[in-house]
């Protein structure tokens, strides 16, 4: 990439229409805004003067391919093909024209946006204008919002943005991008180009640069290692040494990778030491049957003589650096075809990190700063908080279970509430009744049978089905949410009424208590707008199916009272102002 | 009978089952058509019949709940096996007369169906319990069942709600049969906060095979047996001052006693609230 911006880049180029086609040579001029192609014959009719603004995407062939081409498409399908003399050329016009898509690109975005965008009061910069159209431009609940409250003149721009400041701060700061990962392939044999084999073992890496071309040629190289991957497959150890012993070159394959564990060592030093790493039962790994992640481990633990122990090899180790290379993705950028290159580039990239490393004596200070402020002296301290009886983690399915009782009681009476039991006999009647029941059994014993046959299957199935219904109930189902089940549209609305009374109900209830005429204008706008969605509320309540009512009701419910709530403490404010004030106007 | 000899090993299916009975004579007047405590008798009879039945070292103890007293009526670990039936339905007896004795005299009117004293026969059982417990490393496995079916007195809750606790923490499992006609507030909280099983029978006929399917599980069976579940738990609360169900209130931040209105000094502990801020309810009320 350019180190400084470029207005204006002229290479020589040829234009093709094809990438068969030889093309008409030329001169291929890039500025911001556009790019033209004058051809070296001026009678020829290939000549293109084209803004970027129509120009949606760009591709290239790889460096050090037959030609350095690149290509402009079009949004309608039309594509502009130029072939360049050299790489560092194509390269050059393949970076300019990177930029100049995206310059465009956003242009062409934020025109519409500027004109719904209504004039503001404020002073912004053109930095923080621009964060916000992003921000709406991302997410699109936002824009709605936005189009909703401010455009509709129910919130001015300032107090819409004034609780989201977060948002734009966050948004300011680059995500770092997500880079592509070398692919996972754990059990090729194939050395590959990319050098994949050399990122995860450093020792092959470097048995590669000592060994060859000295020592042996690359076939050879590869051989031996293949010959060592396959000795590792059979896991016996002892094989392992004997062959090692044999061929110190296999050797190098065969031993644990030094190079590895001093690179854990140094991670691991790396790690903040003030981390509250707190063990517990999850982390027991030595007691687990199951160990090494799911694999069982072999119980052969044959105490094999400390000389084998260098020709062990986990299988545990061997993915977790597998995963460690696969994550940390292409180190080296640049496509390279020799696995000699590679390996030394690679090389070169470690020896360039434990260099900054060792250099960084600033750091290591740091931490010992760090790690001297964390250990505080125990008996200098404040006496702890009274220790807190544990959480009792309930199953979640028990809440929702108990709410629907709750819904039914706000919601309606309780079936059988309505029915109150009279009872109009006197209380000595009522005692000698009871005791006129007891000696009814006394006399003639317990009924024969207890039970009538058909009662009783009558029962059992009752009780059956009613345990087994439970089952389908609401919120058994992780997975499963009231919202996913009810139809789309109306799932729409609702959330977007939620998210609407969400935003209302925190400028309103942030507008009290009413000191000046602008909270109190702010207030009534507010519940204006709040009246108006309440009865968009009911009308869902009603409109929807009805065994889906219930679960929808339970939604709107707790909406409809939040709404209430807030009305109520508008017109209680608004009598106890008039009260105050004395005024009354005609007719109270 | 003797006490169980120590070296019997008590295998993890014995129970100690105690049933409160609601003997409230105005709820049974109220109910004669549909279901009389003479048919209620014989079924529970049966029951506890066949509790004795499954396990020799099971244990039954029924207490009365009456409207002004509350007894033991039965217990099957005191006297001999074949003085078991004979002795309950006598012992009833002198239960009823004796509450019909406390009763009051100048109560003649029919107002209602009061409640019964569930929140007195749920401590004596928790007492008997208790006693158990201290005999000794081996005993059975304790659960209470009530079969009740007054109404709740919203008078008993703070009592109630006491004995739930401390049923709660003896892991005691408060199993609940409600037989009357609504619901029962004080027992679907009881049953869902000591983990026991709340049912209301739909056919009260049919009540004898809704205590053997149901009610009849030991502890340990429960852990792999499916029982009915009720479909949620009325947790309302009655305020400390009047007593009246209440489902928004104010609540005193030291002891957690509930009110109705707004108090300047909560009763229970004596600590003074702040101002309220204005009148408005929606303003200061909390849950």
């Amino acid at each position: 990439m350019a180190d400084k911006q470029q207005q204006v880049v002229v290479k020589r180029a040829r234009h093709k229409s094809s990438v068969k086609d030889p093309g008409t040579p030329g001169v291929l001029k890039l500025t911001k805004d556009r790019f033209t192609f004058m051809p070296n014959d001026p009678s020829s009719p290939v000549k293109h003067n084209v803004e970027f603004r129509t120009i949606k995407g760009h591709k290239f062939t790889k460096d050090g391919t037959k030609q350095a081409l690149l290509n402009l498409t079009q949004d309608q399908g039309g594509n502009y093909i130029f072939e360049f003399e050299n790489f560092p050329d194509r390269n050059v016009c393949k970076d300019f024209v990177a930029s100049a898509i995206a310059l465009s690109g956003e242009a062409g975005r934020t025109v519409p946006e500027k004109s719904a965008v209504p004039i503001q009061d404020e002073q912004l910069s053109a930095a923080e204008m621009e964060r916000r159209i992003k921000l709406l431009q991302e997410d699109s609940d936002l824009q709605k919002l936005h189009k909703q409250f401010v455009i509709g003149g129910i919130l001015s721009e300032a107090e819409f943005w004034a609780t989201r400041k977060k948002l734009l701060e966050q948004n300011y700061s680059r995500r770092p991008k997500q880079r592509v990962a070398l692919k996972n392939d754990m059990w090729s044999t194939k050395p590959l180009a990319d050098g994949q084999i050399f990122a995860e073992k450093p020792a092959v890496r470097q048995a590669y640069l000592n060994f060859v071309p000295n020592k042996m040629t690359e076939k050879e190289f590869w051989t031996k290692y293949s010959r060592a991957e396959y000795l590792h497959s059979t896991k016996n150890v002892i094989a392992a040494a004997a062959e090692a012993a044999e061929d110190e070159e296999l050797a190098v394959f065969l031993k644990q990778d030094d190079m590895l564990v001093n690179e854990a060592r140094k991670k691991i030093r790396q790690v903040d030491p003030t981390l509250d790493m707190e063990a517990d039962e999850g982390d027991d790994y030595m007691h687990l049957p199951i160990q090494d992640h799911g694999l069982p481990r072999n119980d052969n633990k044959d105490v094999l003589d400390s000389q084998y122990e260098p020709y062990r090899r986990s299988f545990s180790q061997h993915l977790n650096q597998h995963a460690a290379v696969v994550l940390q993705g292409r180190v080296i950028d640049v496509e390279l075809g020799d696995t000699r290159s590679v390996a030394e580039a690679l090389a070169r990239t470690k020896h360039a990190e434990l260099a900054k490393d060792a250099s960084d004596v600033y750091l290591d200070k740091e931490r010992l700063e760090r790690i001297s402020r964390m250990t505080e002296i125990e008996d200098l301290q404040a006496p702890r908080d009274p220790a807190v009886a544990p959480l009792s983690i309930k199953d979640p399915r028990d809440y929702f279970d108990s709410q629907q009782a709750n819904a039914f009681s706000t919601l309606g009476d309780t079936v059988s509430g309505a029915k109150q039991l009279k009872c109009s006999v006197s209380t000595r009647e009522a005692y000698c009744s009871l005791k006129e029941c007891i000696s009814e059994i006394k006399f003639q014993g317990l009924t024969e049978p207890t039970i009538n046959s058909e009662v009783a299957f009558k029962v059992l199935n009752g009780l059956a089905q009613n345990i087994s219904s439970n089952k389908y109930h609401l919120g058994r189902n992780p997975n499963e949410s009231v919202l996913d089940s009810l139809p789309k549209i109306t799932r729409e609305e609702l959330l977007l009424h939620w998210s609407s009374i969400q935003e209302l109900l925190k400028h309103f209830w942030s507008s009290y208590p009413i000191t000046t005429k602008y909270l109190l204008t702010k207030a009534t706008k507010l519940k204006d707008a709040m009246s108006q969605i309440y009865p968009k509320l009911q009308e869902i309540k009603e409109s929807v199916q009805s065994d889906l009512r219930h679960q929808v009701s339970l939604l709107v419910q707790p909406m409809l009272q939040a709404l209430d709530a807030a009305f109520a403490h508008y017109d209680a404010d608004v009598q106890n102002r008039s009260a105050r004030s004395g005024e009354r106007p005609n007719g109270f | 009978m003797s006490p169980p000899v120590p070296s019997k090993i008590l295998t993890d299916d014995v129970s100690l089952l105690m049933v409160l009975i609601d003997t409230n004579p105005h709820f049974w007047s109220s109910i004669k058509p549909h279901f009389s405590f003479s048919k209620f008798l014989s079924h529970v009879l049966a029951f506890l019949n066949s509790i004795l039945l499954l396990n020799q070292l099971n244990q039954v103890v029924v207490l009365a709940t009456g409207i002004n007293s509350c007894g033991y009526v039965f217990d099957s670990s005191s006297g001999s096996v074949s003085q078991r039936a004979e002795s309950l339905l006598p012992k009833l007896e002198e239960f009823a007369e004796n509450d019909e004795s406390l009763s009051e005299r100048d109560d003649d009117s029919g107002n209602g169906v009061g409640s019964s004293l569930l929140s007195g026969s749920l401590s004596m059982a928790l007492c008997y319990i208790q006693r158990v417990f201290r005999s000794g490393p081996l005993h059975p496995q304790p659960r209470i069942l009530c079969l009740h079916g007054s109404p709740d007195g919203p008078g008993q809750y703070v009592a109630i709600m006491n004995s739930i606790f401390s049923a709660q923490r003896s892991m005691v499992p408060i199993d609940s049969c409600v037989i009357g006609i609504q619901h029962s507030a004080f027992l679907q909280q009881a049953s869902y906060i000591t983990g026991g099983v709340y049912l209301k029978p739909q056919q009260l006929d049919g009540l004898f095979q809704y205590l053997a399917t149901v009610f009849a599980t030991d502890l340990h069976s429960r852990n792999f047996l499916r029982l009915p579940k009720p479909v949620g738990v009325d947790f309302r609360a009655s305020c400390f001052c009047h007593k009246n169900t209440i489902d928004m209130g104010f609540i005193c931040s030291v002891c957690l006693s509930i009110f109705c209105k707004h108090q300047k000094k909560c009763s229970t502990c004596g600590s003074t609230f702040g101002q309220a801020k204005t009148l408005d309810p929606s303003a200061s009320q909390q849950r």
